[in-house]
C-alpha cells in the first residue's frame, strides 16, 4: 500500500491508502474524493482526472506519455506539474504523493 | 382513450411558444422518436424493428456510437458478452449493421431542445436545428447526457458567449473583419484557424504548448501563415476578457513565460473539447434521481407515460451503467412501446433463431 494525499480545491485534505498497481484516479473516485470525474473511466480520453501533482513529486510520477499530453490539451488551467492521474499508477516510490485538484474539470 | 399524462401540458417545460411552432420547418411522423445513437439507442433500434416499429434517432454527435465513438473508438471493451474483446467502433459498427434491416434514420448532429404531448397522446418533438417530429413513444437513450463544448474556465465568460464567444461556426460570415482569437491544438481549432484567416481582419492561435495534434498539413500551413506574418501564433492560456455588454474588445493573455499582454480580439473560438452534460432533459419535467431518469424495472417506461429511458441516463434500485444492461433494458422496453404503438396487436414472444416472421424481417429467411 501507498498513502496518497489528495488536496481538494477548498483545501480539503483526503489521504488514501492505495494498492500498487491502481491508478491515482481509481483511488480517488473509489474514496468519493471531490472534483475528479474520470467522465471516461480511466481510458485517457477525457481529461477530467486532471491534477497538480506537488512539486516535491514530479520527479518520481514522471513525465506524461504524447497521449496524455495530448489529452491535457482539453484540460483546464493546464500547468507544467498538470497529469491525467488515470495515467499514474501507484508504486512503493510514490508512498506520499501529494496531489492537488484543479478548480473545475470543465 | 387512457387518461396518459394529465397535467403535463399545463408544465411549462413541455409546450413550445407560437414562435417556435411556427419555425418548424419540416414535419418527420415516426413511431418512436429515440433520443441518443450510442450503443444502447442503436440496439434499441433493433429491439423495436423486431416489433415492426419505426425510429428516427437524434444525436448530437455527428455520427453514431455515443461515447464509444466519441471518447474511446479505438480502446478495448471486455465485457459486452459473446465479445472477450471489440473496440469502441467495432462495437458501433456491429450495432450498426445489426440495426440496418430496420432502416432507421438518424439525425445528427442536432440535439431536442423540447417535447411536449399533444391532445391524441403522441408527441411533438423539436431539436435545436427547428426540425419536428410527431412520435407515438419516445425513448431516451442519451447516456451521460449531451456532448456539450468545454468552456475555459476564463471569469465572466459567459457574458460573451453567443455574442464574442462561439464554441462552433455555423456562419463564417459572422466573423469577416473581426481580430478572432483561437484556442486549441486540435483539428478544430486548426481548421477553422485556416479557414477564417483570409476573411478575418486578424487572427491568433494560441495553445498552451509548441505541439499540435491536428493533421499534419494543417500545421504545415499554419505555420506558414505564422511564419509570413499573417497570423499570430501564441503559447500560453486566456486568463481574461475585457469589453461591454458582451462585445469584446480584449483578451489578457499569459504567455509560457508567464508575461501577461492584452490581445486585441472581438472573436474567440475556444476548442478544448466536448464534455457531457445533462442538457436540456433536465427540464422536461421527468422524475430524476440525482440527475438520472427514474424509471421502472418492468418497462422503463419514465413519470410520464409513453416517454421510456435506457442506458447509462436512467436509475433504478440496482442500475448498473453498463452497456450489457442497456441491452436488457432495450428488450424490455421495446415489448412496452409496442403496447403503446400499436395497443390492438398482441405481441409474441419469438426467438430469431427460429421464427421465420423474424428471420424475414432481418432478410435472412
Amino acid at each position: 500500500m501507498a498513502k496518497i494525499t489528495y488536496i481538494a480545491f477548498d483545501g480539503t485534505v483526503y489521504d488514501i491508502e492505495a494498492r500498487e498497481g491502481t491508478t491515482v484516479m481509481e483511488n480517488a473516485v473509489r474514496n468519493s474524493v471531490p472534483g475528479i470525474e474520470a467522465e471516461c473511466g480511466g481510458a485517457c480520453a477525457c481529461a477530467t482526472c486532471h491534477v497538480y501533482v506537488d512539486p516535491d513529486w514530479v520527479a518520481a510520477t514522471g513525465e506524461p506519455q504524447p497521449m496524455e499530453e495530448d489529452m491535457l490539451d482539453f484540460a483546464q488551467d493546464v500547468q507544467p506539474n498538470s497529469r491525467l492521474s488515470c495515467q499514474i499508477r501507484v508504486t512503493p516510490a510514490l508512498d506520499g504523493l501529494i496531489v492537488r485538484i484543479p478548480e473545475s474539470q470543465g | 382513450m387512457q387518461a396518459r399524462g394529465e397535467g403535463l401540458n399545463h408544465a411549462g417545460l413541455f409546450m413550445f411558444t407560437e414562435v417556435q411552432r411556427s419555425i418548424m420547418s419540416e414535419i418527420i411522423e415516426t413511431d418512436v422518436v429515440i433520443i441518443g445513437a450510442g450503443p444502447v439507442g442503436l440496439f434499441a433500434v433493433f429491439e423495436l424493428g423486431l416489433l415492426d416499429i419505426r425510429c428516427h434517432l437524434i444525436d448530437i454527435l455527428d455520427k453514431p456510437g455515443g461515447q464509444c465513438a466519441e471518447l474511446y473508438p479505438e480502446k478495448p471493451i471486455y465485457d459486452i458478452p459473446g465479445f472477450p474483446i471489440i473496440t469502441g467502433q467495432g462495437l458501433t459498427d456491429n450495432l450498426l449493421a445489426q440495426a440496418k434491416p430496420f432502416a432507421p434514420t438518424f439525425h445528427l448532429g442536432e440535439m431536442v431542445a423540447g417535447i411536449e404531448r399533444l391532445e391524441d397522446n403522441r408527441f411533438r418533438v423539436l431539436t435545436d436545428n427547428d426540425k419536428a417530429f410527431i412520435a407515438k413513444a419516445i425513448v431516451i437513450a442519451a447516456g451521460g447526457g449531451s456532448f456539450q463544448p468545454k468552456r475555459p474556465p476564463v471569469p465572466g465568460i459567459d457574458a460573451y458567449e453567443g455574442k464574442s464567444v462561439h464554441y462552433s461556426v455555423r456562419k463564417m460570415e459572422a466573423f469577416r473583419d473581426h481580430d478572432i482569437l483561437i484556442v486549441g491544438g486540435g483539428d478544430s481549432a486548426l481548421d477553422w484557424t485556416l479557414n477564417l484567416q483570409p476573411l478575418a481582419r486578424s487572427v491568433t492561435l494560441m495553445h498552451r504548448r509548441d505541439a499540435f495534434r491536428a493533421a499534419p498539413d494543417s500545421v504545415n500551413k499554419m505555420r506558414a501563415l505564422a511564419e509570413a506574418g499573417q497570423l499570430k501564433l501564441v503559447f500560453g492560456q486566456v486568463t481574461g476578457l475585457e469589453g461591454d455588454d458582451g462585445h469584446m474588445t480584449h483578451a489578457v493573455i499569459v504567455d509560457n513565460d508567464n508575461q501577461e499582454h492584452r490581445l486585441p480580439a472581438t472573436r474567440m473560438l475556444p476548442f478544448f473539447g466536448l464534455t457531457m452534460k445533462l442538457g436540456p432533459i433536465a427540464e422536461w419535467g421527468l422524475n430524476l434521481h440525482e440527475n438520472l431518469i427514474k424509471v421502472d424495472t418492468e418497462k422503463f417506461e419514465t413519470s410520464e407515460p409513453g416517454i421510456f429511458s435506457i442506458g447509462d441516463i436512467n436509475w433504478y434500485p440496482g442500475k448498473l451503467k453498463l452497456i450489457l444492461s442497456g441491452f436488457h433494458e432495450a428488450a424490455l422496453m421495446a415489448q412496452a412501446v409496442s403496447r403503446v404503438v400499436n395497443p390492438d396487436k398482441k405481441v409474441l414472444f419469438q426467438y430469431t433463431t427460429s421464427s421465420t416472421s423474424l428471420q424475414k424481417k432481418l432478410g435472412v429467411a
